[in-house]
């Protein structure tokens, strides 16, 4: 369990990460979810003690980072690919980690072994691809069996079987009853990993539900309906009194699975129709509009998608 | 955490990476070849050289002459050690693992001190006995009166040289700032305010400067250095514990 607390970093007048204060909970994913620049990587910085805080704190099963006795014992970290020296090998770079935290060696060649490198564990990291290097960093992050396991963007890089192998490793990381807790700017790669979401846009905090709810909430059904007969289609949904928009090129938007009751209405009235399809509005949309609104200079693009969130989202637009 | 977990870890990432090869076996290579060189050269030289000339031939300090050449491996050696971590963002995953800032540093920095330290007897000894045998008649040995210390003081004055740059590179973190400062001072500047009359007296309380004077066993005719061998070195410890100080005030206050 990580728990954040007003957690703040100001880099001078700027504020990165704006009080935050959640809570990740063990055996489910957690997706960290921000547009670029939202202020992500320096919370997960500041959650391994490597940035100190302006305010806040964050306890790690309740405590400190600094206080852990042998962190990667408790927590193991991917923040980035890169985070290594490349001109030692992959088995030396992770046999000083696991001594420092006094680890068995025999370990080393069982987390090389997991995430598949032990062919190339003599080789020296500089001459690995993005997703090799990926591959090392995870496999330093299992090193310590860790209960909480922390990925900064972890699919960048990976070719769609390594992406497919990490989705699946967290999967299973979290049904161990680990702490998963991920960072992303996609939200479509959220919606295939996380149980749990987290939302952030300038360092503020604008979502913390779960995924269901997020999708329940976001995804607005609506039906899409086009008839030739488009004028007297639209004053008989007027009559019935439904709610209809425009949607351009012909066709018309009705909120609410509504599909059955439009096929009726247009049958009792001789109407013909050339289209009557049910749809759902994209989570993407719905993380965009979220974000959007966060970001100082965008235009406003809509309504915001819940009441509860919009007082956060003003105070998310004081923020310079 | 023990701190002996952190010295065996960084003893795994120092023998993992090959500069800590190079900047060693530059070290010594270029100390020996050059004193011995230059050794070579004084005896062919020692019947040109006037009177007080000869009465303060130091074979000893002869024998050190690549010094000046090698501790410039030595300060590679030091500030790669350091500042390694932050070119390559390894430091995130080492601060991650070893949270505890001033472990990690004086860990790693005792390693490389150890490692140095070795190297450096091993070059200064290496440096004096090859130079002895270049030096052919004008040579001295190592009972003469305050040979050992001069010998043992230059194994000393290497591994405080390593150390020196790792302080400094710990504050500064990126190797080409800080070889791009050490090197010219302790190859250039450094000699010259400590031997232009004008800024010598303050020049010669620069670590070098004071630090070499323990490898001297025949004193200069118009000799007033204000301190002796262990004096000087001292000065130099001194410096040495400054920039440590130093690089752990820059560590645990800033960001990794």
């Amino acid at each position: 369990m990580i728990e954040l607390e007003g957690l703040t970093k100001r880099y001078g007048e700027k504020l990165a990460v704006d009080h935050l204060t959640f809570t990740v909970r063990p055996g489910v994913v957690t997706g960290f979810l921000g547009p670029n620049g939202a202020g992500k990587s320096t919370t997960m910085r500041m959650m391994l003690g490597l940035d100190r805080p302006t305010e806040g704190h964050v306890r790690i099963d309740g405590q400190r980072y600094e206080d852990l006795t042998d962190p990667l014992k408790y927590i193991g970290a991917l923040l980035d690919a890169k985070a290594m020296h490349g001109g030692r090998s992959a088995h030396n770079h992770l046999l000083c980690l696991a001594q420092s935290n006094g680890i068995p060696a025999s370990r080393v060649r069982e987390v090389l072994d997991t995430v598949g490198l032990t062919s190339v564990a003599r080789k020296k990291a500089k001459g690995f691809s993005l997703g090799m290097g990926q591959r090392l960093g995870i496999a330093g992050a299992l090193l310590g069996d860790p209960r909480i396991l922390m990925f900064d963007e972890p699919v960048n890089g990976l070719d769609p079987e390594g992406i497919h192998w990490i989705r699946t490793l967290m999967k299973s990381l979290a049904s161990q009853g680990r702490t998963v807790f991920v960072s992303s700017h996609l939200m479509s790669e959220m919606a295939l990993t996380a149980d749990h979401l987290v939302v952030i846009g300038q360092g503020r905090l604008l979502a913390d539900t779960t995924m269901a709810d997020f999708i329940a909430r976001n995804s607005r059904a609506f039906v899409r309906v086009r008839s030739p007969q488009y004028e007297q289609l639209r004053d008989a949904l007027h009559q019935a009194g439904i709610t209809v928009v425009e949607a351009g090129g012909g066709a018309l938007e009705v909120d609410g699975d509504m599909a059955e009751p439009i096929g009726e209405l247009a049958a009792r009235h001789h109407l013909v129709l050339h289209e009557l399809s049910p749809r759902q509005a994209s989570l993407e949309e719905a993380f965009m509009r979220l974000t959007a609104e966060s970001v100082e200079y965008h235009a406003h693009s809509g309504p915001a998608p819940d009441r509860e969130w919009r007082g956060d989202l003003e105070h998310g637009k004081k923020v310079g | 955490m023990a701190a002996s977990q952190v010295i065996r870890s960084e003893w795994t990432k120092i023998r993992s990476v090959a500069s800590t090869v190079w900047t060693l076996s530059l070290a010594v290579v270029v100390t020996v070849a050059l004193g011995m060189l230059i050794s070579a050269l004084s005896r062919h030289e020692f019947g040109d050289l006037s009177r007080s000339d000869r009465a303060t031939f130091d074979p000893t300090f002869v024998s050190f002459a690549g010094m000046t050449l090698g501790q410039l491996a030595m300060i590679v050696f030091g500030v790669l050690v350091v500042s390694n971590e932050y070119s390559t963002g390894m430091i995130r995953t080492s601060l991650a693992a070893v949270p505890r800032r001033a472990t990690f540093l004086f860990s790693k920095i005792g390693v490389a001190t150890a490692l140095a330290l070795l190297v450096g007897m091993v070059t200064s000894f290496l440096a004096f006995f090859l130079g002895q045998v270049m030096l052919g008649p004008h040579r001295t040995s190592l009972g003469e009166p305050g040979v050992l210390r001069a010998v043992f003081g230059g194994g000393l004055y290497m591994t405080l040289i390593a150390m020196f740059s790792m302080g400094v590179a710990a504050m500064l973190r990126s190797p080409m700032l800080s070889l791009g400062i050490l090197m010219p001072f302790f190859f250039l500047i450094s000699n010259i305010l400590g031997n232009v009359s004008v800024t010598k007296k303050v020049g010669q309380f620069l670590p070098d400067q004071a630090g070499s004077r323990i490898m001297q066993v025949v004193p200069r005719l118009d000799d007033d250095t204000p301190y002796g061998p262990w004096g000087g070195l001292g000065i130099m410890l001194l410096w040495v514990v400054a920039a440590l100080v130093g690089g752990y005030a820059v560590l645990r206050r800033r960001d990794a």
